[in-house]
């Protein structure tokens, strides 16, 4: 959107200033952050400063990339992978558990899915380390449990499990409201055709409702896979050899964190923007073939494809409501379609007409 | 149970930590996040292709890292230091790299909020004679800002949860999450006490957050 009419000689003149003032405040910042990056004898921690080839060379030698670097991807991958295909049944059982017409499902769904999704993950991770303490323990205080041999189950739980725990009850309490928002989003006169064609719940719900939901909801999915990308760097807490780990052995060996950090960042974001974009696609295409995009997004104005990459342990997508409601008072998700190129589309608003000859003010 | 409550005033503290990290980079992150919001639709391209640089690189960026990043480059890396108590210091880049990150959110949240005003107010604005900064700041943020007051709830209680990971940024501040594995690893108080009283001490904090703001918002609504 521009808020701003196409400028004249005047505004232009003053947008110049504008650029140059903003460029020099740049270049001093950048000036500022090579300085304290250059290093110097005033600093006794980092007397040779960042941009010396020791600390860059380990980071691109095939020994790094072969011990560390990709190892730690695949790991990171795998968590992810794995947390990313439990999340979405965990999610579809659950959304669809909480749209059941028997209490005794429902409630139990929408409790466990108001629980995880509130806390914060990484105290479900901690939870699941500590599991095999929490069978000690209830062994322990419970006779009778000890009886039935709960205290000869020797079990660890290693990181790997851990996260991907984690990861799947966070995550999937997220999709189980994505997939309820999709679900609903669905025309009311299909569920009641199929019904009058003698469908029973159970089909209606497999053959009619969630083969349409899940279109809709797939840019939604994917945010959230994005979000849970993101996660699997928690895994870094609790000494699971993800990559953020990894770039960590490197860093202590050679002293490099900061060369080490960027690095670790470039390869995060360059996943986490083909993803993003992965969403927005399939958002778009949604759009040109008229279908909507389910969101769990109760207020105005949030596009899946932001808020959907809310966060480290986010609130992605959810409206505040939702989160905040007591299980079983959660107001209904909410469906936005999403029109492709309208006035109020969000993903590429800001940026506006690159070139503004196009028309005075027009928006995206 | 007992075991739990006899240590209150270790969760009570870990809880104080929390909020202290909640409070502070909120308000850093709505201040960051109105400057880049402001920067991403200003008529100057090179402001927008900063503040949306910044957005894409940060958000994109696992928090875990934005706060190692905090905690041992700008910290032990590069000396750079704000008080002479290691736990307050900690504290801090905790907080900067919190309000870096949560800043991103806050400003796709307000980006969003302004694109849900009626062209027609901009163009009446523009038409009468207000500058950029005068439409910025009469006719678009007030309205913006109410249309937004529930994703910025979302976004306080997301803060809220992501201080857990205050940790990364290094050890000394012992908030809510630090302070449960504790008391699981040292065997002060038996696990599942500890994890539903620290899960309820989250609900607690953030329940109320997301009833206000929707309450909040629905108060606020702007009519259309």
């Amino acid at each position: 959107m521009l808020l701003f009419d196409v400028p004249g000689p005047r505004a232009r003149a003053r947008h110049r200033v504008y650029t140059v003032v903003t460029l020099l405040v740049l270049v001093a910042l950048l000036g500022y952050v090579g300085y304290v990056l250059n290093g110097s004898t005033m600093r006794p921690f980092n007397p040779e400063g960042e941009w010396t080839a020791q600390k860059w060379t380990p980071l691109f030698t095939a020994a790094s990339w072969q011990h560390y670097i990709i190892p730690g991807l695949i790991n990171t991958l795998m968590a992810a992978g794995q947390a990313a295909v439990a999340a979405v049944v965990f999610g579809m059982l659950f959304g669809v558990g909480r749209m059941s017409d028997h209490k005794w499902i429902s409630w139990p769904c929408a409790v466990v899915v108001e629980f995880f999704r509130g806390i914060p993950l990484l105290m479900l991770i901690f939870f699941t380390v500590a599991f095999p303490l929490v069978l000690a323990q209830l062994a322990e205080a419970v006779p009778a449990l000890a009886a039935i041999g709960l205290a000869d189950v020797d079990i660890t739980v290693d990181t790997l499990t851990a996260v991907v725990v984690g990861l799947t009850l966070y995550n999937g309490s997220v999709l189980a409201e994505v997939f309820r928002a999709g679900i609903q989003a669905v025309p009311k006169g299909q569920s009641e055709a199929a019904y009058s064609l003698g469908m029973g719940k159970t089909q209606v719900m497999t053959l009619i409702l969630l083969p349409q939901a899940v279109a809709s909801m797939m840019p939604a999915i994917v945010a959230q896979l994005v979000v849970l990308l993101k996660d699997t760097a928690l895994g870094y807490i609790v000494a699971y050899p993800e990559l953020l780990r990894n770039f960590r052995f490197i860093s202590t060996e050679h002293n490099n964190i900061i060369p080490a950090a960027i690095v670790c960042a470039a390869i995060y974001i360059a996943i986490n923007m083909a993803l993003s974009r992965f969403a927005i696609w399939l958002e778009r295409r949604n759009a040109r073939r008229g279908k909507a995009s389910a969101t769990v997004v109760g207020a105005p104005g949030m596009d899946p494809a932001s808020v959907g990459a809310l966060g480290a342990a986010g609130e992605p997508g959810a409206a505040p409501a939702a989160t905040a409601a007591p299980a079983g008072t959660t107001p209904e998700p909410t469906l936005r379609g999403e029109p492709d190129d309208g006035p109020g589309e969000p993903g590429d608003g800001a940026e506006g007409p690159d070139e503004p000859g196009t028309g005075p003010a027009d928006r995206g | 149970m007992e075991a739990f409550f006899a240590n209150f005033d270790l969760v009570i503290n870990g809880f104080s930590w929390t909020v202290r990290l909640t409070l502070l980079s909120a308000l850093g992150s709505f201040l960051l996040g109105l400057v880049l919001t402001a920067m991403r639709v200003s008529p100057v391209p090179l402001m927008r292709g900063i503040a949306t640089t910044y957005v894409e690189t940060v958000r994109n960026t696992p928090l875990t890292l934005v706060l190692l990043f905090c905690g041992l480059g700008l910290s032990s890396a590069l000396g750079f230091t704000f008080t002479e108590n290691v736990e307050w210091d900690v504290f801090w880049f905790a907080v900067i790299g919190l309000s870096a990150y949560t800043a991103c959110f806050v400003s796709e949240s307000l980006r969003s909020g302004i694109n849900t005003i009626p062209l027609g107010q901009i163009e009446a604005a523009r038409s009468i004679g207000l500058t950029f900064g005068q439409n910025l700041q009469l006719i678009l943020l007030p309205q913006a800002l109410r249309a937004v007051i529930g994703p910025l709830g979302s976004v306080l209680i997301a803060l809220t949860k992501n201080t857990t990971i205050a940790s990364a940024a290094g050890l000394g501040v012992i908030e809510a999450s630090a302070q449960m594995k504790q008391m699981f690893d040292k065997g002060i108080a038996p696990v599942i006490p500890t994890f539903i009283g620290f899960a309820i001490g989250f609900l607690v904090l953030t329940l109320p957050m997301g009833f206000f703001f929707s309450w909040l918002a629905r108060r606020m609504a702007v009519a259309r």
